[in-house]
């Protein structure tokens, strides 16, 4: 590998880039593609034919690095996502649980709640933390395809407007504690807010997995869970009539 | 604990620093492998290592194969097959087999 695909792969990786890293596995000659082939064109010494762009960028869709075998000759297709990110509204006790097993997970996670009793470095060591109101917290993180929004603060008045941006959003997980007749009233609220429901359901209430979970530890497993399967395409979801794992 | 991200990081401030380095990377993977394609290794000329290939138990024989590549530079391509009664010798029962990539970086 050249010194200068690395240090242009690692710039990619800083500015929150996806990525294709393309090994021709017969002599090592490789070439990067970002996710944004308009302001940073393909560089190093591969020469991309067409075959090989369209294999790199279904590669990058899926998520999944692998080998291609295009005219006889062999390569791995390197794929670099985002960083994954999580936002959690509500600096609750279940918070606290979850903020380290995303952490172990890999995910870059911030804090939000206004209240500054419960949002304190005190409660949340080493992490970033707002006291903003959810949604203009939100609205100052760049919420990408590999970020997670989850709201635990069981009160409409925190929970509605981060759910109501992160519904705007391209987050690939949003979920909310609460009852399922919560839930129902959060649909209507959020109806009223001009979100159809199509757009509601992408909504994981109540949030988690049903694994019986009934401590705030045990929920946050249950939530990481959830989160992983969506992000990783598992088949443990339950059908939308079965209940969630937390209340 | 480091992360795939790390590893690049790390191998990119020791080239900083001026040591000789190569990259291992699993290409591909069957059966049960403990570590998924694009998992990476870097190693420097001393043999000091980052990152995993497996769970532990091809390392050794990748970081001497590092080793060559860094001399000659030729990239290669390793693959191990896993074999349970191997695996028992190393504490990793995991069987499969895994094919690994290994570079220099310039």
């Amino acid at each position: 590998m050249k010194k200068a695909t690395l240090d242009a792969l690692l710039r990619m990786k800083a500015d929150d880039r996806a990525a294709v890293l393309i090994t021709r596995l017969s002599d090592g000659a490789q070439a990067l593609i970002s996710d944004r082939p308009d302001q940073e064109a393909a560089s190093g010494e591969l020469t991309l034919t067409e075959a090989l762009a369209d294999r790199a960028a279904a590669a990058m869709r899926a998520d999944r690095c692998s080998t291609a075998e295009i005219d006889g000759e062999r390569y791995f297709l390197h794929v670099h996502s985002p960083a994954l990110t999580l936002a959690l509204v509500g600096a609750v006790h279940i918070a606290q649980a979850l903020v380290p097993i995303a952490r172990i997970a890999g995910y870059g996670v911030t804090v939000i709640d206004p209240r500054r009793s419960f949002a304190s470095a005190e409660r949340f060591p080493d992490v970033a933390l707002s006291n903003d109101w959810p949604d203009e917290a939100l609205d100052g993180m760049r919420l990408t395809r590999r970020t997670a929004i989850v709201t635990l603060t069981h009160d409409p008045k925190l929970d509605d407007p981060a759910l109501d941006r992160a519904l705007r959003s391209e987050a690939f997980y949003i979920a909310a504690l609460g009852s399922r007749r919560t839930h129902a009233l959060r649909r209507e609220r959020l109806q009223a807010l001009g979100h159809d429901d199509s757009a509601i359901d992408r909504i994981h209430g109540p949030a988690g997995l049903p694994i019986g979970a009934v401590s705030p530890a045990e929920i946050a497993i249950s939530v990481m869970a959830e989160m992983t399967d969506v992000l990783r395409g598992g088949t443990a979801r339950p059908s939308a009539t079965a209940a969630g794992a937390a209340g | 604990m480091a992360d795939e991200d790390d590893i690049l990081s790390i191998g990119a401030a020791w080239r900083a620093e001026g040591r000789d380095i190569a990259l291992a990377t699993v290409i591909d993977t069957w059966g049960s492998s403990p570590r998924p394609a694009g998992s990476r290794l870097v190693v420097d000329r001393n043999g000091a290592m980052q990152g995993s290939v497996s769970g532990g138990c091809i390392e050794g024989a990748v970081v001497q194969e590092a080793l060559e590549v860094i001399e000659d530079g030729k990239p290669r391509q390793l693959e191990f097959g896993v074999s349970n009664e191997q695996a028992w010798d190393v504490g990793l029962a995991c069987g499969g087999t895994v094919r690994v990539f290994v570079e220099r970086v310039e």
